[in-house]
């Protein structure tokens, strides 16, 4: 197999999603045929081939640092599951 | 004719001549989602009083002759641009509570026109799909066959558009989620340059690839649209400071001058369905017989288009998607009581099987040791599709080809053959990894009456070309003139 299940848990755990103990399997499986095909592309020689990030050529776009209209911090806050004197709330770290 | 079955371009005539009115015009296309949308499934969400508010105050601009061609016109939104106080859950259940503070920059650009947002649009979930199947909330239907699927991500878009139940919608498209469903619905739908209309406040899904369109029952009608949303925007640093054209003011001066690609590579693609290529060939011939002056390019690098944009595409969504972490905005699950945890359990309970089969393989394809040999070379592969386009483009004006191997398959078909879906992307993605403009113009049916349509792409800010080429062709066909009986 071209990804292992050992492999997706990895990637899982970086990735933070929790795959069920039934579903590694098929998705070592189904990842495993595409990545056979994302193969292919080791056909082509790119030596020396410059890499695209981007399709048009933009170099950084500056403004002046100006101070400009805001959401409200309320409105920043409105979507929260869990909020609490105008600051997200998230469960323990330590 | 029925007042939902009016063009834009027919609609804003009779508006500004007062033979209509925009409060009027919307209760007709809210009646007829109440009447046919139970049987597509096309919207997510209907703002019928929104919409009516929006009527009457394009009713009083209309009065004083303060208008512009959308001022009035009822539009479908595809439901991962922001609209300010207006759901928006990109199809997916991790936002399926999301309300916007703010307006995308292409919803402020059409609200100051004065068009009227009727709802939300359904979607693969994070546009992630070529069906619309891949949904948190539903399926979609296509209108020319309720067993089929509209094509996707924006399926709901041109959907709606097709069964008339708005006048014009916003897509997006970041592999050919605008030109794949339009081939199948038989609308007109084109995927501008990339950096020619703002991504402020679209969900994003590959930033290098997205960008918003327009879809319509013609070509004018998507020139009408592209004019509202088109244009350099200081909120997004990847749209282009570029002079915009009038996009409406398509030219009319024939094809005689115009010199159009054919590329080899794309017939001799496996999967390319007999149908669809009588159907191309016949519009080639069509394009010919108005002017045109066919010749062979030869895009040598399209067999690795695919595989180069789901290394790309999957990358970029992986790092885009870790935002929705249960803890701004969007899903939480609130039964754990430690962070770790709650990010893992809000983002598997939250993300469709797609969107994690995304998510796991650009993390792979991203991940220390597998960097270069995927990403890197994907990116390589990237330059190489890319170049083939500017030397074909040194000899031709714009490449036509079809948009999709097949017409729309049933329901069903590749809901776990996930290879099988992308492969169906092969002629539309290179555009996003060159990115350059498309168009898909509908050019012909299957002998079981499905829509069938023919892609332009052509030079990055040329989309004036496409429209021109779009319109004369669907002058030449008869296609427009046959409605899906609902």
């Amino acid at each position: 197999m071209k990804i292992s299940q050992k492999e997706v848990l990895h990637v899982a755990q970086l990735a933070r999603l929790d795959i069920a103990e039934g579903d590694v399997d098929r998705l070592a499986d189904q990842i495993g045929t595409i990545l056979d095909y994302v193969d292919t592309l080791n056909q082509v020689d790119t030596t020396g081939v410059p890499a695209t990030s981007h399709a048009i050529t933009l170099t950084n776009a500056f403004r002046e640092d100006q101070a400009q209209d805001h959401l409200d911090p309320q409105d920043s806050l409105a979507n929260a599951p869990e909020k609490e004197d105008g600051a997200f709330v998230v469960p323990k770290i330590l | 004719m029925k007042l939902h079955e009016l063009t834009i371009d027919q609609a804003s005539r009779l508006l500004k001549n007062k033979e209509i009115g925009s409060v009027e015009l919307t209760r007709a296309v809210l009646d007829r989602i109440e009447a046919v949308d139970g049987k597509i499934g096309a919207f997510l969400t209907v703002d019928a009083d929104g919409a009516m508010a929006q009527a009457e105050a394009a009713d009083h601009r209309l009065a004083k002759g303060d208008t512009v061609p959308l001022t009035g016109i009822p539009l479908g939104i595809k439901d991962l641009i922001c609209t300010q106080g207006l759901r928006t859950t990109c199809g997916s259940k991790i936002l399926e509570n999301f309300i916007p503070p703010y307006d995308a920059t292409v919803i402020s650009r059409l609200k100051k026109a004065g068009a009227v947002i009727v709802g939300k649009l359904n979607m693969d979930e994070f546009a992630m799909g070529s069906t619309t199947e891949h949904s948190g909330f539903q399926t979609t239907r296509n209108p020319w066959n309720l067993d089929r699927i509209p094509g996707g991500s924006s399926g709901g878009s041109a959907a709606a558009v097709a069964a008339d139940m708005c006048l014009g919608a916003l897509g997006s498209d970041t592999g050919g989620s605008i030109r794949q469903p339009a081939s199948h619905c038989g609308v007109v739908g084109i995927k501008p340059t990339y950096g020619r209309v703002s991504r402020f406040g679209l969900v994003a899904f590959a930033s290098s690839l997205d960008q918003i369109g327009p879809l319509g029952k013609t070509v004018a009608d998507c020139a009408i649209i592209l004019d509202a949303i088109a244009g350099h925007d200081p909120k997004d640093s990847t749209s282009v400071p570029e002079p915009v054209p009038t996009f409406a003011a398509i030219a009319d001066d024939g094809l005689a001058d115009v010199v159009v690609g054919i590329p080899k590579a794309y017939s001799a693609a496996q999967g390319l369905d007999p149908q669809v290529g009588a159907a191309v060939d016949r519009a080639v011939k069509t394009i010919e017989s108005l002017g045109a002056r066919c010749i062979d390019v030869p895009l040598p690098h399209t067999d690795h288009a695919v595989a180069a944009y789901y290394v790309i595409a999957p990358s970029e969504a992986s790092s885009n998607l870790a935002r929705y972490d249960g803890v701004k905005y969007g899903f939480r699950d609130k039964s754990q009581a430690d962070l770790l945890q709650m990010y893992r359990s809000t983002r598997s309970q939250g993300f469709g099987p797609e969107v994690q089969r995304r998510i796991i393989l650009g993390t792979y394809a991203l991940s220390a040791g597998y960097y270069d040999a995927y990403y890197g070379k994907a990116s390589q592969i990237r330059t190489l599709i890319k170049n083939d386009f500017q030397s074909a483009f040194a000899s031709c004006d714009a490449i036509v080809s079809p948009v999709a191997p097949t017409p729309a398959y049933p329901i069903g078909k590749t809901l776990d053959d996930p290879l099988t879906m992308y492969l169906s992307d092969i002629y539309t993605l290179s555009a996003n990894l060159a990115g350059i403009p498309g168009i898909s113009v509908p050019c012909g049916f299957s002998d079981d009456g499905l829509p069938i349509g023919l892609q332009i792409m052509g030079r990055h800010f040329n989309e004036p070309m496409l429209f021109k080429i779009a319109r004369q062709f669907e002058k030449a066909s008869n296609v427009k003139e046959k409605r899906p009986s609902l």
